[in-house]
């Protein structure tokens, strides 16, 4: 029991936050994320899961409930954007340390990043010659450079191709084989959600809150053809399409 | 590169025409010479007075005017400018004033300063200065209102301040504002050091043109301009250089291959 409280790194406890009335953002959101844990929020646009992760990140306050960022050194939260974010005066390696006190002392960490996400070649590269999908690995490693305690990440790849979208869906794992990073990521693709994660949170409703926790217990990395994932998916789609159906009564005239 | 002197060969066209043309219309007693003296002579007094050494005297203390008003007014623009734009208690509490004294018109400051700091040089830097301020502090303004709040939050996920805030992502950000403004200011103050010098000076490319008109001799006042002229271009030239230097991260047309 002691074990496993020291490695809850992350505990959120009953947070809402309403906007619009009380008819949009979330509440009484209740979940703990241990060390080395992906963990997926998966919901329809307007379930506040944006929302959640704005406040998990430290952006926008919760309204109530508490949220507990544990890990040593207070180091914070990493977020990636559903954009790059890149600042565009800045070469992709200024930009890959951008978030670090003295930056001079940490080129070869920045090195280190850029070689994980495949960019080594591109380092004195500006942001508007790179492709969206480096753009966004760009920001990955910027991310990773800081040393966040957690890593959240907001519909990271929801603005690339499919075929970039699994590419670094799966860098986002080698990342994790490497590294062991906690996650958060924010999604509404489940396919990503079953690739990557290894527990699902699936928020319905407006305001949302969670309707179903779903454990994935395949190792990673696991193949997309895995055909145990469907069923999987079957679940989620169903608990989707049941609140789904709650909200129509309100919106069919 | 033979493109580049077609470019630069078809805008010499129309000059050369026109110097032809009036050098043809002085030598043939078209126009009367004390109105419009031929291109020649305005040259000759030129390399005149460059000789006699006065041209250097003229130019130094003209660029001097316009250099120093124009680093104070920008260095002051860019304070307010960026507590400004950043700061919206700064906004309410300075912007309305600010606004207020922009809408005087320049020259009419001129007396007053007269009376109060002498016709000595404080009161021409001040002038041009006060000219140069406004357009800076505008772009600033406009410009750091208009940086992207997505990439103001990613400093905010770092826990930056607000200090480092403005000096690592506002600044850098607005920079292409910042420099349009210089841009503008900079030429603001080449007017108003015309202006300062017509009213009260004993040297200068301004007082050129009061001692032309005072001694019945055009060339000294088509000299004055043309050299306000080449100095004006050539200083906004390199303010330009400086510009596209420093932005050829943007991704925009200027900077398509």
């Amino acid at each position: 029991m002691l074990s496993k409280e020291v490695n809850d790194l992350l505990t959120v406890k009953k947070a809402s936050k309403l906007f619009k009335d009380g008819t949009a953002g979330f509440k009484d959101i209740t979940f703990t994320v241990q060390k080395g844990e992906i963990i997926g929020i998966l919901g329809t646009s307007g379930c506040g899961k944006s929302t959640l992760l704005r406040v998990l990140s430290g952006l926008d306050q919760s309204d109530s409930g508490t949220i507990h960022l544990g890990g040593e050194g207070q180091r914070g939260a990493g977020v990636i954007f559903q954009e790059p974010r890149l600042m565009p005066w800045l070469s992709v390696e200024d930009n890959v340390l951008f978030g670090i006190k003295n930056p001079s002392k940490y080129r070869s960490q920045a090195t280190h990043y850029l070689s994980l996400v495949g960019l080594s070649e591109f380092s004195r590269a500006l942001p508007r010659d790179l492709s969206g999908g480096m753009a966004q690995r760009t920001a990955i490693a910027r991310a990773l450079a800081a040393k966040p305690s957690v890593l959240l990440l907001d519909e990271p790849f929801s603005a690339l191709d499919a075929f970039t979208k699994m590419q670094l869906q799966d860098l986002l794992l080698d990342i994790w084989q490497e590294e062991k990073t906690t996650m958060v990521m924010v999604t509404h693709d489940i396919d990503e959600a079953l690739h990557v994660c290894d527990r699902i949170l699936v928020m319905s409703g407006q305001p949302g809150e969670i309707a179903a926790e779903i454990k994935i217990s395949q190792p990673k990395p696991r193949s997309r053809s895995d055909l145990s994932l469907t069923a999987y998916k079957e679940k989620v789609f169903s608990i989707l399409q049941d609140s789904n159906a709650g909200l129509q009564k309100y919106s069919v005239r | 590169m033979k493109n580049k002197l077609n470019l630069i060969g078809l805008g010499l066209i129309l000059p050369v025409l026109l110097i032809a043309i009036w050098e043809a219309a002085a030598r043939f007693g078209w126009i009367e010479s004390y109105l419009l003296p031929a291109p020649t002579t305005v040259v000759e007094s030129v390399i005149e007075m460059a000789q006699d050494g006065s041209l250097w005297t003229h130019v130094s203390i003209t660029l001097y005017r316009v250099g120093a008003g124009f680093l104070i007014g920008t260095a002051g623009a860019l304070v307010v400018g960026a507590a400004v734009g950043y700061f919206k208690q700064a906004e309410r509490l300075l912007d309305p004033i600010l606004q207020a004294f922009r809408s005087i018109p320049s020259l009419a400051w001129v007396p007053l300063f007269l009376l109060w700091m002498g016709i000595g040089e404080p009161s021409k830097v001040t002038l041009i200065a006060v000219g140069v301020f406004f357009p800076v502090y505008l772009n600033i303004v406009s410009g750091i209102q208009g940086v992207d709040r997505k990439l103001i939050e990613v400093g905010k996920v770092y826990n930056f301040n607000s200090l480092q805030l403005v000096r690592r992502i506002i600044l850098p950000a607005s920079l292409p504002s910042f420099l349009v403004g210089i841009r503008s200011g900079l030429g603001l103050g080449w007017m108003f050091v015309v202006a300062a010098e017509l009213l009260g000076a004993s040297e200068g490319l301004g007082y050129l043109l009061v001692l032309g008109q005072n001694t019945s001799s055009p060339e000294l006042i088509i000299a004055s301009i043309i050299l306000f002229a080449g100095l004006g271009k050539g200083t906004d030239s390199l303010l330009k250089g400086i510009e596209s230097r420093s932005l050829r991260w943007q991704d925009n047309l200027q900077n398509a291959k």
